[in-house]
């Protein structure tokens, strides 16, 4: 386990979050938890339901970019935030999670930013031995 | 991120190239539009970088153009204008951006300052009431699957059908609210899904309704073509996109110009910029697709249109007609044109990516409506809601020389989160009321990011394109009340 899940990074014009994983799946999980964060407060997030997701890309930029844009659809279309990512299975090309969470209550959350999407620009996962993976996202906000 | 440091050639006060030599790989050089006090502004955010990077896109014509509110964006700057070969060059969906035609329609009325000030509160909560705003926000009527397909295919036409607005409206919105190249069978689910429920509001972020009051006129006889006769007069201004449809389409169709790109083996220095020839099946099928995006946002704005028309009538108990209020214009400022052009003495069909741009049409251009064939194409450049905004029209320096493209708005000085850092929301409505505009948001939190400090003058950027010659100011407006969405 790393020290830091995720950061928040600065753009004129949009935002950008780094998230970090001792492992892929871990990275994947906490890119979405950077995400969530920028939406609403987690901590106010409950664990009323589960959801499966599962999302097929040429690479594993490409699926993180659509795994991203798979929790802003939800969002927009189902109104469902999570507060947890269980990534059950990554393989080349292809991701399966379970996401767990709830339907947004406008009563108990308080929605900080409606996130368009998540681009390729600047797009980067990196790994190092000692620290594990990074990736860095640009998102259109 | 460090200052970029290339070379910039200076070609007069107001226009500076990025030389073709600058990296290899560039087709064209760039062309910066800006002030010299504006560019050391520029080079912090790499900016100029960017304009570059869109000089590698095959098939692009003269130059990679840069307005002067050009600020940093995904890929292709925000500020950018690309016009590519349709025959031999490619479209990018970032040239276009996710809010598919986001863009601004202006109102004018009979009405004076000295009647709306004292309603001026009633006004804006009436707006606020009858305009779904916000975060997430969603219309008053869900459209269904088979009238979100109309839509798509009709655009403002949809609207004025099912009753908001009038055939004038029409006349006097960019290519008539209609692009009739879409295409719905090239939508997915999920942008429709996306597109549903949201139609017929205005969003967050930057979106927003302004009521206005002329403060100078720079051009009596355009404005007075425009319906804009005095000093004190009152405008409406009404700033949104395509909402999550918009941003749904442009998501599906960077993933398939991704392979695209490696398919048809374009080399490109960031995958945002990721496109596909025009003359190619992935290539028609994102402008099949944009366009549908670009009418569900003038269908948008033309329902936005009715209930500020509306609530007008509400407050002031009298018809539209005896207020006065009808439609000046309605400008994209995020989307791609197939368009005929000059270059060098011969016809030219080229695809126009305008990426915070806005079209400035000359006068006699067939693309112009009628009634403002004489003086061109109105231009409408909103600036954030503690200063101001302009009116302005399209020339013929703009046609020969920047695909009839100008600037859009202010462009962006602070981050959003460096904005809220330094203001608090409460504050700046407070100072807001202390300059005599009202403002009303469902999101006070967010109203740091959209202060003034946050952009750059946009009477500077303004000045610079009238200076250039690309368009010519008519008219400017302050704000007296604003809905923030």
């Amino acid at each position: 386990m790393t020290a830091k899940s995720f950061e928040i990074i600065d753009h004129t014009a949009d935002i950008g979050i780094v998230a970090y994983g001792s492992d892929i799946k871990e990275l994947f999980s906490n890119a979405a938890l950077a995400l969530v964060s920028l939406v609403t407060d987690i901590e106010g997030v409950r664990e009323d339901f589960e959801r499966e997701v599962k999302i097929e890309s040429q690479d594993e930029g490409g699926l993180l970019v659509d795994w991203l844009n798979e929790l802003i659809y939800l969002l927009d279309t189902e109104h469902t935030v999570f507060r947890r990512f269980d990534i059950t299975s990554l393989a080349p090309g292809c991701l399966e999670a379970t996401c767990y969470g709830e339907a947004i209550d406008p009563q108990r959350h308080t929605m900080r930013m409606e996130v368009k999407a998540a681009t390729y620009h600047m797009l980067k996962i990196d790994m190092d031995e000692d620290n594990g993976y990074r990736v860095r996202v640009i998102l259109d906000v | 991120m460090t200052t970029w440091q290339g070379k910039l050639n200076r070609i007069d006060d107001y226009r500076w190239e990025i030389p073709i030599s600058y990296k290899p790989g560039m087709r064209v050089p760039g062309l910066i539009y800006a002030s010299e006090a504006a560019l050391a502004l520029m080079r912090e955010e790499q900016t100029p970088e960017q304009v570059a990077n869109v000089a590698f896109l095959p098939g692009i014509v003269r130059f990679s153009f840069a307005m002067p509110d050009i600020h940093w964006g995904y890929g292709f700057p925000i500020g950018g204008v690309a016009a590519m070969d349709a025959t031999e060059g490619v479209i990018s969906p970032g040239g276009v951006g996710y809010d598919i035609n986001c863009g601004v329609r202006l109102l004018r009325t009979s009405l004076s300052e000295g009647e709306v000030r004292p309603r001026i509160g009633q006004l804006i909560n009436e707006l606020f009431h009858n305009v779904p705003s916000g975060l997430g926000s969603e219309g008053k009527t869900k459209v269904s699957q088979r009238e979100i397909g109309e839509i798509m295919v009709k655009g403002a036409r949809w609207a004025v059908e099912h009753g908001f607005g009038s055939e004038d409206d029409l006349d006097v919105t960019e290519e008539g609210g209609c692009m009739e190249s879409a295409d719905p069978g090239k939508i997915s689910d999920k942008a429709v899904r996306r597109g549903m429920p949201q139609s017929g509001s205005l969003g967050s972020g930057n979106h927003f309704l302004e009521v206005q009051v002329v403060s100078e006129i720079f051009d009596a006889d355009a404005a007075s073509t425009m319906g804009i006769d005095s000093v004190g007069q009152v405008l409406a201004l009404i700033h949104t996109g395509s909402r999550g449809f918009g941003h749904q389409v442009c998501t599906d169709h960077l993933r398939v110009m991704e392979q695209a790109a490696l398919k048809y083996g374009i080399a490109l220095p960031d995958r945002q910029l990721a496109c596909a020839p025009l003359e190619s099946q992935e290539g028609r099928d994102y402008f099949a697709a944009m366009s549908c995006a670009a009418n569900y946002a003038w269908c948008n704005r033309q329902c936005i249109a009715h209930w500020v028309r509306d609530s007008f009538c509400k407050v002031f108990a009298k018809s539209a007609a005896d207020i006065g209020i009808r439609q000046v214009y309605d400008v994209a400022h995020n989307i791609a044109k197939l368009e005929e052009h000059l270059v060098e003495g011969r016809k030219l069909r080229v695809c126009v990516h305008r990426k915070g741009a806005t079209r400035a049409f000359p006068p006699n251009h067939q693309g112009v409506p009628e009634r403002y064939r004489s003086i061109g194409q109105p231009v409408l450049i909103p600036g954030d809601m503690g200063r101001c905004s302009f009116v302005a029209v399209g020339t013929q320096k703009a046609m020969e020389e920047s695909f009839g493209s100008t600037c859009h708005g202010a462009g962006r000085l602070l981050s959003r989160s460096a904005a809220k850092r330094s203001l608090k929301g409460v504050e700046v409505a407070r100072q807001l009321e202390k300059q005599g505009i009202t403002v009303k948001t469902g999101d006070l939190h967010s109203l740091a990011e959209e202060a003034s400090q946050a952009y750059k003058d946009v009477c500077e950027v303004v000045d610079v394109v009238h200076h250039a010659g690309i368009s010519r100011k008519v008219a400017m407006a302050v704000p007296i009340g604003v809905v923030k969405g």
